[in-house]
């Protein structure tokens, strides 16, 4: 007799749900937060920080003044917060330094501009129109300083009219690309020397356009950082790649000149070379020269971060394989093509971080220049100390000038970490 | 079989020396020699017109004049009276002094946050993370100054210590006061005999570096490890400690003490040292923490899976297999960002710290109006300094890379 079954589950039990302290918000506590008594420990300790500071921070800023006429009258009102008035009163200053007022449309419209002619280098997939970013260093140049429209212009056309000579050469008459870049070099040295200027009076007589003059040092503010620090980084970069080559060359003369200049920079403190530009520059110049000291700055910045750019980049060569050099010669690739199409791209794509992160540093090291003092926003800071009506004032300036630059450099960080995923090629 | 035709052998043509990639190098060389040098000679004929035109010559002798100015922290007896050289010496160690301090407490900083940021506590590590993204992306210089001011406004007047029921009061047991004019410190008072006791510290430290030594011999020939640090701490610390006591206590601290409306004596830490001081340490220490992090994460997982199937302990794991293979990594860049220090301390005047470039590259610059002369001998001596720190990374390279091949 068969032994009857009473009951055969013929379903599997469905599983019980995990305990409660495995999953969920407790779960993730349990397992982020306190997962041993010294994590439980830290975890207190952190949260009891983060309170302290918050504690105090949130109500000092959330009921600060806006429109009080000084920090006495803010002071008389509710010391315990913030004075934002001195903003309210000063944002113009802090942005713009002493730019005559009535002229604020142009660094205004500069920055506008600056996003236009950024983005499609940032994000070349989506917007294509680099024909703008090319035009759009002297048209900043233009409406910053103002002056004749042509004398900016004649610039591009004389830059244009040597490209358009040296490719006709190329085309034509002659193979030998270095004699055609020196036969064009010259005539573009003539077309400036001797065609430039009279060619601009003729314009300006036909057509003129010009906007009111604004010298250099009216310049300040976030506009004079932004002025240094995006022409530094523009520029500092082709040098940066230059010199790096230039101290990978195996030619000895070469090799030496940029370690030299290299080692150079990279021992000194910026600041005893922005005191050369603002001091000593003097000297190394023909009797009676005096040019722009915004200028200056910028030269010696972009110089300063070249020579730190150049010492990435070098790193990112030395991380190729020999092969790729190798590689690449034995296609039968000329130096330049073979930097240009194997060597540059692998090698920038290794030293992003470091690129960047040069950037970065260049940006910041734009506040240096109120130590011989440009009003640039920390400098601008103690000026509006000065005042007697803010005399007195820390925090709620330098909070504010400190977000404006993190904003900036963590944008910049956080960019180069959407470009590190953008390029990596090894998943 | 035909023998291969050699090609027809040129003569030498002048366009060669440019299109030739055997004369390309050279004539290359050659142009931006002669470049160089014109350009070099152009700045020099330059400068002596433009001095003979001021009427100046170049000279170092005002080094060995009267300086006239006082400088308010120094290192070394130093006087109005002293001459401009001596200026520039203690604006030296003044520099030093801050890249020195600045240097270990942004070292041990940096470590303790970048081994949290790694934490696996997920508040601690976005904690650390925010420290580091808040330090790194704000110039060094508006730290400086929001550090000084926090010293200066947020801190009580000397007076405030004054009365029965004062308002402030001096911390670890009435030894350190915190005032808007700087830090006092208790200062060491050494009493006749003291130095043998820094001879005795200094033997023990001695006794101690051969101590480690025999025991990682010791480890390597029998594989028996032996409580090296304990050993080495008691050995550091006891013997001094007896001759301390045995000596008759020769070194005692002399307490700072409010008199007047000014503390006395102790060791006077003035505001401008400490905020740039501080100010610089937790900039950097912002980025040697990502260094850190950087050099730690770069040790593969397999070598600590590996080190723990070998049967090791955690810290084991740490001290033998992941820090030796990632200090390779972390010190070379640690010891740049050392120099990045030494090289923002010239920020010291947007505080007021005469460092070197405060004395020799300010005042002395000033007085004399050897402007040339000084910064010459101030980027000199940033020269020299970074010289020395690099040529010591490359050595450091050469010795503890890994050799691949």
């Amino acid at each position: 007799m068969m032994t009857k079954i009473a009951f055969v589950r013929k379903k599997e039990i469905p599983p019980s749900a995990p305990p409660i302290t495995e999953v969920g918000l407790i779960g993730w506590l349990r397992q982020n937060l306190f997962s041993s008594w010294l994590n439980s420990i830290l975890t207190v300790l952190s949260v009891y920080f983060i309170v302290i500071i918050l504690w105090d921070f949130i109500p000092w800023a959330y009921g600060g003044h806006w429109n009080t006429k000084s920090l006495r009258e803010c002071l008389d009102l509710d010391p315990d917060v913030a004075c934002f008035s001195v903003l309210t009163a000063r944002w113009k200053q802090l942005l713009f330094g002493l730019y005559p007022a009535e002229e604020y449309w142009r660094p205004t419209l500069t920055f506008i501009f600056l996003l236009l002619a950024i983005v499609p280098i940032l994000f070349p997939k989506f917007f294509r129109f680099f024909w703008f970013s090319i035009i759009y260093p002297g048209l900043a140049v233009w409406l910053l300083w103002g002056g004749s429209f042509w004398s900016i212009s004649i610039v591009y056309i004389g830059l244009t009219l040597g490209a358009l000579f040296f490719l006709t050469l190329i085309r034509r008459y002659l193979k030998n690309y270095m004699i055609a870049a020196i036969l064009a070099f010259l005539f573009t040295a003539v077309f400036f020397l001797f065609i430039s200027n009279p060619l601009v009076g003729l314009l300006n007589v036909i057509l003129p356009i010009s906007l009111p003059f604004v010298e250099s040092l009216k310049m300040g503010g976030f506009t004079l950082s932004l002025i240094v620090g995006v022409t530094g980084i523009v520029a500092s970069f082709p040098i940066g790649i230059l010199l790096a080559l230039g101290r990978q060359s195996n030619l000895p003369v070469i090799k030496m000149i940029c370690v030299g200049f290299i080692e150079f920079i990279r021992g000194v403190p910026l600041i005893t070379l922005l005191f050369v530009a603002s001091v000593l520059l003097n000297y190394f110049l023909p009797p009676g020269t005096n040019f722009d000291i915004v200028l200056r700055v910028v030269i010696m910045v972009t110089l300063f971060s070249a020579a730190y750019m150049a010492e990435v980049i070098r790193g990112g060569l030395a991380g190729l394989p020999l092969g790729q050099h190798e590689a690449s010669a034995s296609l039968g690739l000329t130096y330049w093509q073979s930097q240009r199409l194997i060597i540059m791209p692998q090698a920038l794509k290794i030293s992003i971080p470091g690129i960047v992160n040069t950037f970065i540093g260049l940006f910041k090291d734009t506040t240096l220049v109120s130590i011989i003092s440009l009003r640039d926003p920390v400098g601008l800071a103690s000026t509006i100390r000065a005042d007697q009506k803010w005399n007195g004032i820390y925090w709620e300036l330098y909070v504010a000038i400190g977000l404006m630059f993190f904003i900036f450099c963590w944008g910049m960080s956080q960019y180069s970490q959407y470009l590190e995923r953008k390029l990596k090629t090894d998943k | 079989m035909s023998s291969p035709t050699l090609p027809p052998s040129e003569s030498f043509k002048f366009s060669m020396l440019l299109s030739d990639t055997r004369y390309r190098g050279m004539s290359l060389q050659v142009i931006t020699f002669i470049i160089f040098m014109a350009v070099f000679f152009w700045l020099v004929d330059n400068t002596i017109k433009n001095l003979a035109l001021l009427d100046k010559d170049v000279s170092f002798n005002f080094l060995w004049l009267r300086a006239g100015y006082d400088i308010n922290q120094r290192l070394i007896p130093y006087t109005s009276d002293s001459t401009h050289g001596m200026a520039a010496l203690v604006g030296i160690l003044n520099t030093l002094l801050v890249a020195f301090v600045g240097c270990i407490i942004a070292t041990v900083l940096g470590l303790f946050v970048g081994i949290l940021r790694l934490s696996k506590n997920w508040i601690v590590a976005k904690l650390m993370s925010a420290y580091i993204e808040g330090f790194r992306n704000v110039p060094v210089l508006l730290w400086i100054v929001m550090v000084f001011a926090l010293l200066t406004e947020f801190t009580p007047a000397p007076r405030a210590f004054k009365g029965a029921e004062p308002e402030a009061t001096m911390l670890f047991f009435e030894s350190v006061a915190i005032t808007n004019r700087g830090t006092y410190f208790p200062a060491p008072v050494l009493a006749e005999g003291a130095y043998w006791l820094l001879l005795c510290f200094g033997l023990s430290i001695v006794a101690v570096i051969y101590f480690i030594r025999y025991a990682n011999k010791q480890k390597k020939d029998t594989g028996k490890s032996l409580p090296t640090f304990w050993i080495s701490v008691a050995v550091i610390i006891f013997p001094t400690l007896i001759l301390f006591f045995a000596m008759g206590q020769p070194v005692s601290l002399e307490y700072p003490y409010l008199k007047g409306f000014n503390f006395k004596d102790g060791i006077h830490l003035r505001n401008s040292f400490l905020a740039l001081t501080l100010a610089l340490a937790f900039y950097t220490s912002a980025f040697i923490a990502e260094i850190v992090r950087a050099g730690i994460m770069a040790v593969s997982k397999g070598q600590s899976e590996a080190a723990a199937s070998l049967g090791l302990r955690p810290n084991k794991i740490m001290s033998l297999i992941i820090l030796p293979q990632a200090l390779r990594i972390i010190v070379p860049p640690l010891i740049s960002n050392y120099l990045n220090l030494t090289k923002n301390s010239s920020l010291a005047i947007a505080v007021g710290y005469m460092d070197v470039r405060g004395t020799l590259g300010g005042i002395t610059l000033n007085q004399t109006g050897r402007e040339l002369e000084s910064m010459l001998l101030l980027m000199g001596f940033y020269l020299a300094v970074s010289l020395l720190i690099s040529s010591f990374i490359n050595y450091f390279n050469r010795s503890f890379q890994i050799v691949v091949r």
